[in-house]
């Protein structure tokens, strides 16, 4: 009895720490990102004395990436295509002086602006798309000279100054916080209310996704990592929720944000145009082999980058409250950074939504924990550099060492 | 002139499931035309690339000779330092550099690293001279007809102090002047005691300029014929190079004929770069329902191009023909149509144009057929499941999980994936494109079996296949393509190897 006995004890051991091992490995990429924003976090919290963490900041870290994270959405499937788009600064910075000479110059109500300029940002798109997509000029040329092309057209359209300031009523679409129903003092009771909400669905959805997973006979991550998974991205939604709540409550923009991302994670993760574009950026040749229209498919992918580089345009003008020349400037770069930092391949056919959005809040901190230590903006750019290098590296090794 | 300049001994090569040369011994006397044929895959390039040390030392078992010394070749430029120098088939010229600069490229005429032009220009002209090319040094490559490029690749060789030429299917794309003036090279090459050897299908011109001959078959020396004492003729090198064992390579059919189901009248295409080659020339050919139609042809023959033009135009221009299906014209425009007619084509090259590497199988299969496993544009996850599973278990996949990438799969299965991506899409015509290129034996028999079921089920199958024991193996008609033109169409029954091979070799010599 008792060989068997520690015999059973030894292998179940070994297996669990197998699984552990095993879990770690084949979710790296997945998990590794996270990981290391939660590192990164931790090591500002200390150096910046808490402030990192403060109600106040947070708010803020949100404000000021919601721009860069609206493209990296669009980002990402232009790089799962396979290719890049270097003129998002740009075009959000043309579109934001269009808005600004509709709305300030010829008081044009700014919900039809808005509109407008939305159209006029999936124009540009579809622009540069054609020549991606139909002519076969590589989009590293045709956004390159799309980054000139509207970066110069801004100027035009400001002549050199800033135009401001907008109503206030555009001005909520990144300044304003959502209203609270329960007036309470110094605490913003509905938006920890909805963290509750998205708690319980996020576990209700990971749970249903283990219940089917189960019902086809596939493997399951161990029940116990399930729960320490929920258990954490409960906790960090909560946290989040408490320190807004702390503040003024969830800004607007995130009322803008949270849809999308879970719109674009749910378009790339389970629908036949996700699936399509994988397809397209991993193989283009057998894609189109297999029906898919690849040249169609990759045009609208600009369109979609084109409207998202507009929306992220009007938001940046009403942050700033004016249209200026150099708005945008170097977005293209933390854009794109954030997408290769989250996971997504350069040669096409691997990212996600859930990477680039981590991605992007990895620099958003970086970049907001480095002011905050009064890093200058000289070192600030060299050390972004080296995190991205290091952060591809780190993915390229893993992928070697894989095959 | 009977001293043997290269020898190579039991050279046993092997790829991973394969064996591509097996035992093969080889030998070059000095100063003399040896030619090398066999059919495609019989492992000529192989042998070749051994000899030249594309596949170094240390990969292949077995021994080289040179001049006497043994060689382990690690790289082409140590075999090209002791004069061996092979011209590949695909030419390796830099189109955008002249003549000059391509014929010294990595071997260029410098002091101190700065390239000496005068010296260059110079030997250039004379080597020109040597093969009978009356061009300017600073041509450059890309306005040169393929014929006077196939003249620089051999005046790059001659630049290299070369003792033995290997000339991989010189004439392929040469038209018969250029042929010509090729061979007279050869020949007054071997009259400065240069060697050559000369990979050719073209058999009259084999038996015009070769002193010897050996034949491969199957990764196997056959035979080597001594032109000078054995009475050559083509029938004789045809019957070396296909005569084998039928028996048991493929799984029995009784065939179900019905009306036909396809039919391409007058089809033509153009190359789409070079756009006054026609790569399809007045092709007619048809397929009836429960039919296995093969089509036979040497590499270059325009089989792939006919079907890629055919399905949705995914290759060539200006294409004209009509298509019908069940007697009524449908539209096969653009692939999407072509598939939703019911038409699939599984491609030559599973690895480029077939699969998703980085993507599970799952995702591959369901590539074409999307809409049967989604709701209104929402991929329905069980549903793609269950139908990745059946067929998984249907071709035998071999795999650990239907999660797995398609890229850590072996050949064999890969190809399965392929052909379930294709079934899937539930085509009534499908068109395969070398179904069994490079994977091994037993998996062969499995794609076999399933070709017969699908026929058995009553859709209509054209194969496109280099190996002739295929085409007879499975077929019930077959057709022979040569030049972008079908030259010859025989039931399975009055098929031979032979036969098929006349045809591909012989309408050459009348058509020219």
């Amino acid at each position: 009895m008792k060989i068997p006995a520690t015999f059973d004890e030894t292998t179940g051991g070994s297996a669990l720490r197998k699984t552990i091992a095993g879990l770690f490995k084949s979710n790296i990429r997945e998990y590794g990102m996270l990981i290391a924003l939660i590192a990164i976090m931790i090591f500002f919290q200390i150096r910046t004395d808490g402030i990192l963490m403060k109600p106040v900041n947070i708010t803020n870290l949100v404000l000021q990436n919601s721009y860069v994270i609206i493209m990296a959405l669009g980002m990402l499937l232009i790089i799962v295509s396979g290719w890049i788009d270097l003129s998002v600064g740009s075009v959000a910075a043309f579109v934001g002086a269009i808005a600004g000479v509709l709305i300030v110059k010829n008081h044009m109500n700014y919900g039809l602006a808005i509109v407008l300029c939305l159209g006029i940002g999936a124009l540009i798109g579809a622009w540069q798309g054609y020549w991606v997509a139909y002519v076969k000029i590589p989009a590293f040329i045709v956004t390159l000279a799309g980054m000139l092309i509207f970066r110069g057209l801004t100027l035009v359209m400001v002549r050199g100054e800033s135009i401001g300031p907008f109503p206030v009523g555009f001005q909520k679409l990144s300044a304003g916080f959502i209203p609270d129903f329960f007036k309470m003092e110094g605490f913003h009771l509905t938006t920890m209310l909805i963290g509750v909400i998205v708690s319980v669905i996020l576990i209700y959805f990971d749970l249903r996704t283990r219940r089917n997973q189960q019902k086809y006979g596939f493997e399951v991550t161990p029940f116990y990592f399930s729960v320490v998974k929920q258990i954490a991205i409960t906790a960090a939604v909560m946290g989040f929720s408490y320190l807004m709540a702390s503040y003024k409550g969830i800004p607007n923009v995130l009322v803008i944000l949270f849809p999308f991302i879970v719109v674009y994670a749910f378009v790339t993760n389970q629908t036949v145009i996700g699936r399509r574009i994988y397809a397209l950026g991993g193989n283009e040749k057998a894609a189109r082999l297999s029906g898919v229209n690849t040249p169609r498919l990759l045009f609208y992918t600009f369109v979609n980058m084109g409207a998202l580089a507009a929306l992220a345009g009007l938001i940046v003008a009403a942050r700033l409250n004016s249209a200026t020349p150099n708005a945008g400037e170097g977005f293209e770069l933390d854009v794109i950074a954030a997408c290769f930092i989250g996971g997504a391949s350069a040669s096409g056919g691997i990212g996600t939504i859930i990477g680039a959005v981590v991605g992007a809040f990895f620099i958003g901190v970086m970049n907001n924990g480095m002011s905050i230590l009064g890093v200058g903006i000289d070192w600030q750019q060299a050390i972004k550099g080296f995190v991205l290098l290091l952060a591809v590296f780190f993915d390229v090794y893993n992928k070697n060492k894989s095959v | 002139m009977s001293d043997v300049i290269l020898e190579m001994r039991n050279i046993t090569k092997t790829f991973p499931g394969v064996k591509a040369l097996d035992n093969v011994t080889f030998s070059v006397k000095q100063g003399e035309i040896h030619a090398l044929v066999g059919e495609n895959g019989a492992g000529k390039s192989t042998l070749m690339k051994v000899l030249s040390g594309v596949y170094p030392f240390g990969s292949y078992e077995g021994e080289i000779y040179f001049e006497g010394n043994e060689c382990k070749f690690q790289n082409i430029n140590q075999s090209e330092e002791v004069g061996l120098v092979i011209i590949h088939q695909e030419l390796a010229l830099i189109p955008y550099l002249s003549i000059a600069e391509n014929l010294f490229l990595g071997n260029e005429r410098s002091r101190f690293g700065v390239v000496d032009w005068n010296e260059s220009i110079l030997k250039t002209k004379e080597l020109l001279n040597r093969v009978g090319l009356n061009e300017s040094p600073n041509t450059l490559i890309t306005n040169m007809g393929v014929g006077k490029q196939q003249l620089v690749e051999i005046a790059k060789a001659l630049a290299k102090k070369v003792k033995l030429h290997i000339l991989d299917e010189p004439t392929a794309s040469l038209n018969e002047t250029d042929s010509e003036k090729l061979l007279q090279l050869l020949l007054q090459f071997k009259a400065h005691g240069i060697a050559s050897i000369l990979i050719s299908h073209k058999l009259s011109e084999v038996s015009k300029v070769a002193d010897s001959i050996t034949i491969l078959r199957d990764g196997a020396t056959i035979e080597t014929l001594d032109a000078h004492k054995d009475v050559i003729t083509e029938d004789r090198i045809i019957r070396g190079m296909v005569g084998r064992d039928l028996t048991h390579r493929f799984p029995p059919r009784e065939s179900k004929i019905g009306e036909t189901i396809f039919e391409v009248r007058d089809w033509n295409a153009y190359h789409p770069l070079h756009e006054d080659r026609k790569v399809s020339n007045n092709v007619n050919i048809h397929v009836r329902k429960g039919e296995v139609v093969g089509i036979a042809g040497l590499m270059g023959a325009g089989r792939t191009e006919l079907a890629m033009s055919i399905f949705g135009r995914a290759y060539g221009t200006r294409i004209s023909g009509t298509v019908l299906k069940n007697g009524k014209e449908i539209d096969v425009s653009s692939i999407d149509k072509a598939i939703a007619n019911g038409i699939a084509y599984a491609t030559e090259d599973r690895k480029a144009y077939g699969l998703i590497l980085i993507e599970q199988i799952k995702d591959n299969i369901t590539l074409a057929n999307l809409e049967e496993v989604s709701d209104v544009g929402v991929i329905n996850e069980p549903r793609e499941l269950t139908v990745t599973r059946e067929y998984r278990d249907k071709l035998n996949i071999k795999c650990s999980s239907i999660l797995q990438l398609a890229v850590n799969l072996s050949g064999g299965n890969q190809q399965k994936v392929v052909l379930s991506k294709w079934l899937f899409a539930n085509p009534d015509i499908l068109i395969l494109d070398e179904p069994t290129r490079g994977i091994d034996v037993g998996a062969k028999y499995e794609i076999y079996t399933i070709i017969n079921r699908l026929a058995s089920e009553g859709k209509g199958i054209i194969m496109i296949s280099s190996e002739l024991p295929e085409i007879l193996g499975v077929c019930d008609r077959i057709y022979v393509m040569r030049d972008g033109k079908i030259v010859g169409e025989m039931p399975a029954e009055d098929a031979s190897q032979e036969k098929i091979m006349m045809h591909i070799m012989r309408k050459q010599e009348v058509t020219q």
